[in-house]
């Protein structure tokens, strides 16, 4: 049974689209991240899901019941904000209480439900503090308190982590998955860190321009992204795009000629296209069986590997990984070798081409 | 000035920016301010002083400057106690001695050091009353039995609570509404309040007066309390102050299942708590000190408020300034006590507002 | 607001005032749940301004028009269907004048008397507030040890009640009061301060002048106070004079806060009531009597009630009142933008 669909959801501020037919459904204990880059609109699908928008069109169904027309309020889902929202005045006790409160549940039932929240985060400590007496980390987790303790349809996550330091917020990633595999809830995630959206994630949402473009398991957007802008967006180093057209032996020619590389196999393409490859499916090798040649401008040594930063003799740019430590210098002219396996193929209007 | 404010202002004017140089306008720059001290104070402390003095000492000219009493000593062998006098005796020596009785421009005298001795007649010129310091406190707690005083205070009390708690209530309300959501005819409610701003109750004295008898409201305190209690300057204050407030926190509210009413009086109401204190305040000024429209309105003396009540004794008994004066006291205690604590924060505060 | 403005801590604990508006809010709870399942949650912001504009509607719009509706009726009574419709007769009755110069040659020489007065008090008042109130936060913004102090001194008659600082001054001012010694002592004669219409206007001012220049001290302070020091600096570096850095800096950056004031101090002056009233009662004669206090007496104080003629006098007031708060305003978003 489906937790959540949204059909057709379209929102305007005024004259400015900012979600356009977006369909969506989200499975029961499913953890689903929105992601894209900023001004793609997952807040406001969020904030639409949550009610705290209206939408402009379309209709959400939460457990088969139409909730459009419903207030936030009236809706029982939770949600983390960014700022985390805490009331400032409220001891952290009260401000994971106060929506208990709000739904005249027995006193009883609420301490023990807060106790029990406030153990699992490690909360216990401070409940009687208020929330300008905790740190970054701290505060994170009342705001995640807040939402566990009502035991709602569906949490939201607003980029909850993205106001604490990089090592803080590598750790609460973890108790975050933690947490949903502890309660297994319904989760609904918004970032636009793609390491958060790979790592937490069991299906991700990637939106552009208000519009879904592709939906899929982190892993399905790593190997097989829709179009070049996921192939684009997910992976870092972003993947490398060559242009072209493919050439009469079956490869691909770059606009002045003076590249070809090969194309992957099996796929019927014609026109232009272009090629795609990960800077990690890429490596140096020897002359002989080098595919291309790069002119590596720039070299990032990270001790574990290495980035080389370099063009084709067409001066696209081309970026690869090695893992030695000391690959090449700048001014080389490196022979690189292609993974033919991990080419990806895109067709004029930036598909994919698949078998 | 007494010797400690003396050595005071002494460390003051030599403490100036460059150690050890005081120019000429430093100079003048205290000076002035010396000066406003005492013209500002001045006249507060004079009335206090004065509310002090018996009748007789009111009466005396030109004024002493602190309230003084004839000094009076019991005598052996007199039931009453008698007046105490310095006496230039005929021999030019002078002594003090308590008068028995006065009798034309010849007073006997007896040395209270020696009451059984003779009896001394002198000229009444050669006499000069023992005068000492003597508060009459009476002056404050006869208003209290005989007039109607402690009513008028208690009435003022009840307008300026009542209507401070309306204020607070109903303005904050207004600007809650302002401030968070977005409705159709938003700009039209904006535009009344600052339409309101331009309409002082100067104007609509008679209007509000017969609105206020159609209510039948007439002689009673609602009749001060109830139409100045929506202020434009309030709902403007708490409006903005509320504007500043994170709109994340109402969200989360809305998340929480809190009704509207609840994220106003849980969340809203105690986030904008410095607002509403300033608003406070002004209120408690305006209300206790209001005059011309309970003026207009109050006409039986039971319902007046302490303004009202302190021009009609000013009025009637022009002769009993040592009750006015006291009753005036009693009038600008409660606001000289309450500034005294809270000088810094409305000092600011009406700085930061533009409003008094 | 400044964190200087923020009130002493007492007042914000959460356990005190905060719980106890909590406490008495919590009683509303369940009626205002009701009411927003009636109205539902957008139609709550309708509820929430509903008393304040409730307020406004009664006190302040329908007066205004049942004001004008007065101005234009007759008679003696106060319910408005019971006044017969003479039209701008009262209008009228307050314009006829043998001489606009002359109040006396007027069918209501008071309520000319009254302009006339306000007239000049208002005059007088706007320059010796103003001046008073620029010396006084030009000294207090210099390097002044116990600036604070000082602050406090001037501004503490603004909080008195006009009927206190009335009466202050009533008693120093008295034929045997403190001032009359003062120049006793100094072998002068006695003045009768309040007998002497010159005098009496005097007084009025510098009463109005001691009670409220605090406050605007206050606010030309906050405004001296915005200029940023380094101007000063850089006057300093360059060897300006003073003087100089007085007229080319700092009275050019405050002019701005000094219309305000201006504008200000006109709009209270034009209304003033209270003290002078207390202090004087309008006289000796008619010497002190202000245009509102012509409007209180015709209204409420006079042997024969004329409603009509006060409203009228105070649509008069009115218009004046507007053009001068339009002014502000017209000024105020200048200055914003």
């Amino acid at each position: 049974m489906a937790g959540l669909v949204l059909k057709g959801i379209g929102k305007s501020f005024g004259p400015v689209e900012v979600l356009r037919g977006i369909d969506l459904e989200v499975a029961n204990g499913e953890f689903v991240v929105f992601v894209g880059p900023s001004g793609c609109g997952k807040s406001t699908l969020l904030r639409v899901i949550a009610g705290l928008e209206e939408v402009t069109a379309g209709t959400i169904r939460i457990d088969d019941e139409d909730v459009t027309g419903q207030r936030a309020a009236e809706r029982g889902l939770a949600m983390v904000f960014q700022s985390y929202a805490l009331y400032p005045h409220m001891s952290v006790y009260r401000n994971i209480a106060f929506a208990l409160e709000n739904m005249r549940l027995p006193p009883a039932e609420i301490e023990a439900r807060v106790r029990r929240a406030a153990t699992m985060l490690r909360l216990t400590d401070y409940l009687d503090r208020k929330p300008g007496a905790l740190s970054g980390g701290q505060r994170q987790r009342v705001a995640i308190g807040r939402a566990v303790v009502r035991d709602p349809k569906i949490f939201l996550f607003d980029e909850p982590l993205s106001n604490l330091d990089a090592e803080l917020r590598v750790a609460t990633r973890k108790e975050l998955a933690g947490l949903h595999a502890e309660i297994g809830g319904t989760m609904i995630y918004v970032t636009h860190d793609q390491v958060e959206a790979m790592t937490l994630a069991n299906r991700i949402v990637v939106l552009n321009k208000g519009r879904i473009e592709q939906v899929g398991t982190p892993l399905d957007l790593y190997n097989r992204p829709a179009n070049l802008f996921v192939a684009g967006f997910i992976g870092s180093p972003r993947m490398n795009f060559i242009r072209g057209r493919v050439g009469p032996e079956g490869r691909l020619v770059t606009p002045d000629g003076k590249v070809t590389l090969p194309l992957p196999p099996g796929l019927a393409a014609a026109g232009e296209v272009t090629l795609g490859i990960r800077p990690e499916h890429v490596a140096p090798c020897s002359a002989g069986e080098a595919d291309a040649r790069i002119a590596v401008e720039l070299v990032e040594q990270l001790g574990s590997e290495s980035y080389l930063y370099g063009t084709l003799a067409d001066g696209t740019a081309l970026t690869l990984r090695s893992p030695l430590e000391d690959p090449a210098r700048r001014g080389e002219d490196v022979p690189v070798r292609f993974d033919p396996a991990r080419l990806h193929l895109f067709d004029a209007a930036g598909l994919a081409i698949r078998p | 000035m007494n010797r400690v404010a003396m050595s005071r202002a002494a460390s003051l004017l030599r403490q100036t920016r460059r150690p050890g140089r005081l120019g000429w306008t430093d100079i003048l720059s205290y000076a002035y301010l010396a000066l406003g001290v005492a013209l500002m104070f001045g006249p507060v402390l004079w009335l206090v002083l004065s509310s002090l003095k018996t009748p007789a000492g009111l009466l005396e000219f030109p004024p002493s400057f602190l309230p003084l009493s004839q000094k009076t000593i019991s005598v052996p062998g007199h039931a009453q106690p008698l007046e105490l006098h310095r006496v230039r005796l005929p021999d030019g020596s002078v002594k003090e001695l308590a008068q028995v009785r006065r009798i034309g421009i010849q007073a006997t005298m007896v040395d209270p050091a020696n009451p059984a001795g003779p009896v001394i007649r002198v000229p009444i010129e050669a006499r000069e009353p023992v005068r000492e310091v003597a508060f009459a406190w009476s002056n404050y707690t006869e208003p209290l039995k005989q007039f109607a005083f402690g009513r008028y205070f208690a009435n003022s009390l009840v307008v300026t609570i009542v209507a401070t708690i309306i204020t607070l209530l109903i303005n904050s309300m207004a600007a809650y509404a302002l401030a968070i959501y977005e409705f159709r005819g938003k700009n039209a409610a904006l535009l009344m309040v600052i339409g309101t701003l331009m309409i002082p109750i100067t104007i609509v004295l008679v209007p509000v007066f017969l609105v206020v008898t159609q209510l039948g409201l007439n002689n009673s305190l609602w009749a001060v309390i109830l139409p100045g209690a929506a202020t434009p300057t309030g709902v403007f204050l708490l409006r903005q102050y509320m504007l500043t407030l994170p709109r994340d926190l109402i969200e989360a509210a809305r998340m929480d299942k809190a009704s509207e009413w609840q994220i106003y009086s849980r969340i809203v109401m105690p986030l904008t708590l410095p607002a509403l204190a300033v608003l406070a305040i002004f209120s408690i000024m305006w209300r206790w000190n209001e005059f011309l429209w309970p003026l207009a309105v109050l006409t039986k003396s039971e319902v007046y408020t302490l303004q009202i009540g302190l021009n009609a004794f000013q009025g009637e008994l022009q002769t009993q300034w040592h009750y006015l004066l006291a009753m005036t006291v009693m009038t600008l205690a409660p606001v000289a006590l309450v500034f005294v604590f809270l000088q810094r924060f409305i000092t600011t505060g009406i700085a930061n507002t533009g409003m008094k | 607001m400044s964190e200087t403005g923020s009130p002493p801590r007492a007042i914000l604990r959460d356990s005190h005032a905060s719980r106890l508006i909590q406490a008495v809010a919590g009683l509303l709870d369940r009626p205002m749940a009701w009411i927003q399942r009636a109205v539902g949650g957008r139609g709550m912001a309708y509820v929430f301004l509903a008393p304040n504009i409730l307020f406004f509607g009664l006190f302040v719009f329908l007066p205004i028009g049942i004001n004008m509706a007065m101005s234009l009726t007759g008679g003696t009574n106060l319910f408005l269907s019971e006044r017969p419709f003479i039209g701008g007769d009262h209008y009228r009755g307050l314009m006829q004048c043998g001489s606009y110069l002359d109040p006396a040659s007027c069918r209501e020489d008071h309520f000319w008397k009254g302009v006339s007065n306000t007239l000049k008090f208002t005059l007088f008042q706007m320059v010796a507030m103003v001046g008073t109130a620029l010396v006084t936060a030009l000294v207090l913004n210099r390097k002044i040890r116990g600036r604070g102090f000082f602050r406090a001194v001037y501004f503490f008659p603004v909080l008195l009640s006009p009927v206190v600082v009335a009466l202050i001054w009533k008693w120093i001012l008295q034929r045997d009061g403190l001032l009359n010694g003062a120049i006793t002592l100094a072998g002068g004669e006695k003045i009768l301060f309040f007998v002497e219409p010159g005098w009496a206007m005097f007084w009025a001012v510098f009463v109005s002048v001691w009670a409220h220049m605090g406050f605007y001290t206050l606010i030309l302070l906050a405004g001296l106070q915005a200029i940023p020091a380094d101007l000063y600096e850089a006057a300093e570096m360059d060897g300006t004079k003073p003087m100089r850095v007085l007229t080319r800096i700092t009275l050019p950056l405050l002019w701005p806060n000094l219309v305000v004031v201006l504008v200000l101090v006109l709009i209270k002056a034009v209304q003033t009531f209270d003290e002078v009233f207390v202090l004087t009662g309008g006289g000796p004669g008619t010497a002190t009597l202000m245009v509102v206090q012509y409007i209180y007496e015709t209204a409420f104080a006079n042997q024969v009630q004329n409603f009509g003629l006060a409203a009228a006098a105070s649509m008069l007031l009115g218009s004046l009142l507007f053009a001068l708060t339009m002014l502000q305003l017209w000024i105020a978003r200048r200055k914003a933008a």
